[in-house]
């Protein structure tokens, strides 16, 4: 039996350390741990809370904009502001720009490197290649492209300087894709490495700037005198564009590797989804959300609805003073600092030893697998046509049935197909936020009034790029008194609970045949296929005061 | 190994046309403040060397990262596959755990006192700095050997120019800059994030004329934080007119008035933002009516709050 530690794992965002047990060739058992600490829910302890979206935000950088979104909903329903129509929409063709440019990143630059081979591509015939591209993608090249793509990656191996390519796993055993389809692959990294300047422009025409927009706040949006035609064609335009490049480079580069490694839909799967839902289409939430609010249990295509009373979180194997587990209403939160900490190095192989700053959420005693996997399934039985018949389509393609879905692929796959469904959806948006204009509406913010005698608790559920997102609030004398994070890498990062129960991806990393435990790339593309997201991961404390955090979940 | 490539051969093989090379060296002498008839000593520069980056990680949000990325001129592919070694980069590099750490610990040793370090993120210190570890070590430790012997360390992004947002009151983990942590003085490319821009135009200058730019006493380059917000914004003569957005939604605010009364911290900022704007000059805070928050200014989470608030 071999113990296998994998840290750092690359290509994600924050610090993210796997650990696996393998026997016979197999992961027998796997542990996740989050190795940073940032505490920004007590830095917003008594502050304005109309900032929070402001500091929230920076909790990530990747999925930028989604924790500001999480937040200036929170505070509404707190302050129980409904915003206009203008600012509904504004925000949803935002936050769909922010998919359409996280979602193919993700792809492309996280997660690519797992399944394609960039040595390999040196072998690669360019007259085959070019054959290829022109029989799957949707933007074919002709060879002289690949002659010259070939010709540069040589160029660049020659060089010995290899850069963020040295000192990988290539020639693994386990890389399947032939060296024309890896050659494509390269070409279309560096493509969307491109492509990725446009989409962040999109979300920039009504955020400001991207990273870490500067648009929202609680009652709207403030972009008011530049909604005007020429912004909207402008993102219109770049939609067009997204668009094109999701369904002639993304989509298709998606179902070549599933077609390649369709073993690996065999492996890496959950039974256990939840999705908040998100985008919706008129004040009524979650009613009106384009993406469903649902649960799918045990592996059964049947929607349960969802009660937020449900989730509670579970501490046994975290750095906190061990407690049941509780509901966040009640939740105490007692960390672990000086001795006790014991300088916060994991201990994964006592029974009750302690491994991460994670949390264990949990819902109704389960973990749960948060993300756009579960946001497809939940789609999928919950009425959306286009989920359905596109998730369909694509099952069709590969010759599989939807059992596929629940594996690593399936994860990838769903991602790609949500990114298109979404950015399809945001064409019709735009067309709203016309039609509202023209109709003389050009309203993007309510006002309400917040001074020392405002008092509320509010809840923001929302379904972001990497699943389900809640920030709760209480402001007392107008002034933040708690603030909690449960966001989407806790469900699916989270550590074992205290009745023995992995989280998500601990659980899905088990069974995965690992070839060589001295180069673990299959770890990798399970782990990856959850799009790792870290920093914001990491649960809140208050190393000082060991304060009760007291929320209402309604 | 011939280490002196031709850097406008190997881009044009990658698409990227001479003419488009030399527009990059022109953009670059332009935010750098210098004449034009420099751009060609630029593209020089640039052309001769390829020297090693390690890129470090420590707590923050990869913001800045994402930022480094959004450059155009040239695209973050070209940078890193031709104009630097980027030796190590947790983000983009291929290679994990025990083979990531190999290639971290080589290059520190192959390139003593000659790579450029560039740090993302703050450190924490409470508990000899176990609230942030990479492969069981702390960043303290890796930040005093990595940062300690690199040639020069250039920090992006407010958290490691300043301590960031973890260092917002109360401090709970005890975050502290690099420059604190390592003892030693760092290049400050300020901003929550830094835009793309500035950050190219730092490496560009450094390659160029083979030393750090004139900064500021907060080290913050004076090329791009020599100017006040305030000072270049193009609202600025609504401020002088007395006319102002005095609430988000109101008419001021339809007819782009300046956002003072509703907290603008442009007159306390120093940034290049309303010059160069964001993502290719797509729009920038003032520019979709939210008021500038300061995010340039070392402890702006804790010294221009509450953000919607004019003190």
């Amino acid at each position: 039996m071999a113990r296998v530690v994998v840290d750092p794992i690359p290509r994600i965002e924050g610090h993210l350390r796997i650990e696996v047990e393998i026997e016979n060739g197999k992961v027998k058992d796997a542990w996740s741990s989050g190795t940073l600490f940032r505490g920004l829910e007590i830095i917003l302890q008594g502050r304005d809370p109309r900032d929070a979206h402001l500091i929230t935000q920076r909790s990530c950088g990747v999925c930028t904009l989604v924790h500001s979104l999480a937040s200036v909903r929170a505070v509404e329903d707190a302050l129980k502001i409904t915003v206009p129509p203008n600012a509904r929409i504004v925000r949803n063709l935002t936050h769909a720009a922010q998919n359409m440019h996280d979602h193919p990143v993700h792809f492309y630059q996280l997660c690519a490197l797992d399944w394609v081979d960039v040595v390999s591509a040196l072998k690669a015939d360019p007259k085959k290649t070019a054959d290829l591209s022109a029989a799957v993608s949707g933007r074919p090249q002709p060879k002289k492209y690949y002659e010259e793509l070939k010709g540069k990656l040589k160029a660049f191996v020659d060089s010995g300087q290899l850069g963020p390519f040295a000192n990988a796993y290539w020639g693994h055993p386990a890389y399947k894709l032939p060296p024309e389809a890896n050659l494509m692959a390269v070409g279309h990294y560096l493509d969307n490495l491109r492509q990725q300047v446009h989409a962040a422009q999109m979300t920039a025409i009504w955020g400001a700037k991207n990273p870490h927009l500067q648009g929202h706040l609680p009652g709207g949006v403030t972009v008011l005198e530049q909604l005007n035609a020429d912004r909207i064609s402008e993102y219109l335009y770049k939609l067009k564009n997204q668009i094109a490049f999701i369904e002639e480079v993304y989509i298709p580069d998606v179902l070549a590797v599933a077609k390649f490694y369709k073993g690996w839909t065999k492996i890496g799967g959950n039974k256990n989804f939840l999705a908040y839902g998100d985008f919706p289409e008129s004040e009524k939430e979650p009613e009106s959300f384009y993406f469903p609010r649902g649960i799918i249990m045990d592996g059964k295509l049947q929607l349960v609805q969802v009660d937020p009373k449900k989730i509670t979180e579970d501490v046994t194997h975290s750095w906190y003073e061990n407690s049941e587990p509780l509901h966040p209403s009640v939740g105490v939160t007692k960390p672990l600092s000086g001795d006790a900490l014991k300088g916060a190095i994991p201990d994964t192989k006592a029974k009750d030893g302690k491994y991460t700053w994670m949390k264990a959420p949990r819902y109704d005693g389960k973990a749960m697998e948060v993300g756009p996997l579960a946001q497809c399934l939940v789609s999928y039985v919950g009425g959306n046509k286009e989920i359905k018949d596109t998730v369909d389509g694509v099952l069709k393609k590969l010759e599989v049935g939807p059992e596929a879905l629940f594996s690593t692929i399936g994860r990838i796959g769903a991602r790609a197909i949500k990114c298109l469904i979404n950015a399809k959806i945001a064409e019709k948006w735009t067309m709203d936020l016309i039609e509202n204009i023209k109709k003389g509406d050009t309203k993007t913010f309510t006002s309400y009034k917040l001074d020392e005698s405002t008092n509320g608790m509010g809840m923001g559920l929302n379904d972001v790029a990497r699943g389900s997102l809640g920030h709760w609030v209480n402001i007392e004398k107008g002034k933040i008194k708690n603030y909690q994070q449960v966001v989407p890498s806790t469900w699916n990062l989270g550590p074992t609970d205290g009745k023995g129960q992995k989280g998500p991806v601990e659980n899905a990393l088990i069974g995965t045949p690992v070839a060589d435990p001295k180069k673990p790339l299959e770890i990798l593309r399970t782990v990856h296929s959850f799009d790792p997201c870290i920093a914001c991961a990491v649960h809140v404390i208050d190393p000082k005061t060991n304060e009760v955090y007291k929320f209402r979940v309604s | 190994m011939d280490t002196s490539f031709d850097v406008p051969e190997r881009l044009a093989l990658r698409g990227v046309t001479r003419r488009d090379f030399m527009k990059f060296c022109g953009l670059m002498a332009a935010i750098l403040g210098l004449p034009m008839s420099m751009a060609p000593k630029i593209a020089h520069a640039v052309a001769k060397k390829r020297p090693t980056v390690v890129w470090l990680h420590f707590a923050e949000c990869t913001g800045c990262t994402e930022s480094f990325i959004r450059t155009t001129y040239p695209w973050a592919a070209d940078i890193i596959l031709d104009t630097i070694d980027l030796a190590y980069h947790e983000t983009v590099m291929a290679a994990a755990g025990d083979q990531a750490e190999e290639v971290l610990e080589k290059t520190v040793k192959d390139n003593k006192g000659k790579y450029i370090c560039i740090a993302e993120g703050a450190i924490p210190t409470k508990d000899n700095g176990a609230y942030g570890r990479i492969h069981g070590k702390t960043f303290m430790e890796i930040a005093k050997d990595v940062c300690g012997n690199a040639a020069a360390t250039i920090c992006v992004g407010n958290c490691a120019c300043s301590g960031g947002v973890q260092a917002a009151k109360p401090n709970p983990t005890e975050a502290k800059s690099v420059s604190a942590v390592i003892g030693k003085g760092t290049v400050n490319i300020e901003g929550c994030p830094p835009n793309a821009d500035n950050m190219v135009a730092t490496v560009v200058h450094y390659l160029l004329l083979g030393k750090l730019p004139a900064c500021d006493d907060l080290g913050r380059p004076l090329f791009a934080y020599g100017y006040l917000i305030h000072d270049n914004c193009p609202r600025r003569g609504h401020f002088e007119n007395d006319e102002f957005v005095k609430e988000f939604g109101d008419e001021g605010a339809l007819k782009g008035w300046c956002l003072y009364k509703v907290g603008c911290k442009g007159p306390e900022t120093y940034n290049n933002c309303p010059i160069i704007k964001w993502n290719q000059g797509t729009n920038w805070p003032i520019g979709a009516g939210h008021p500038c928050i300061g995010c340039s200014q070392p402890k702006f989470w804790d010294e221009m709050s509450p953000f919607y608030v004019q003190k």
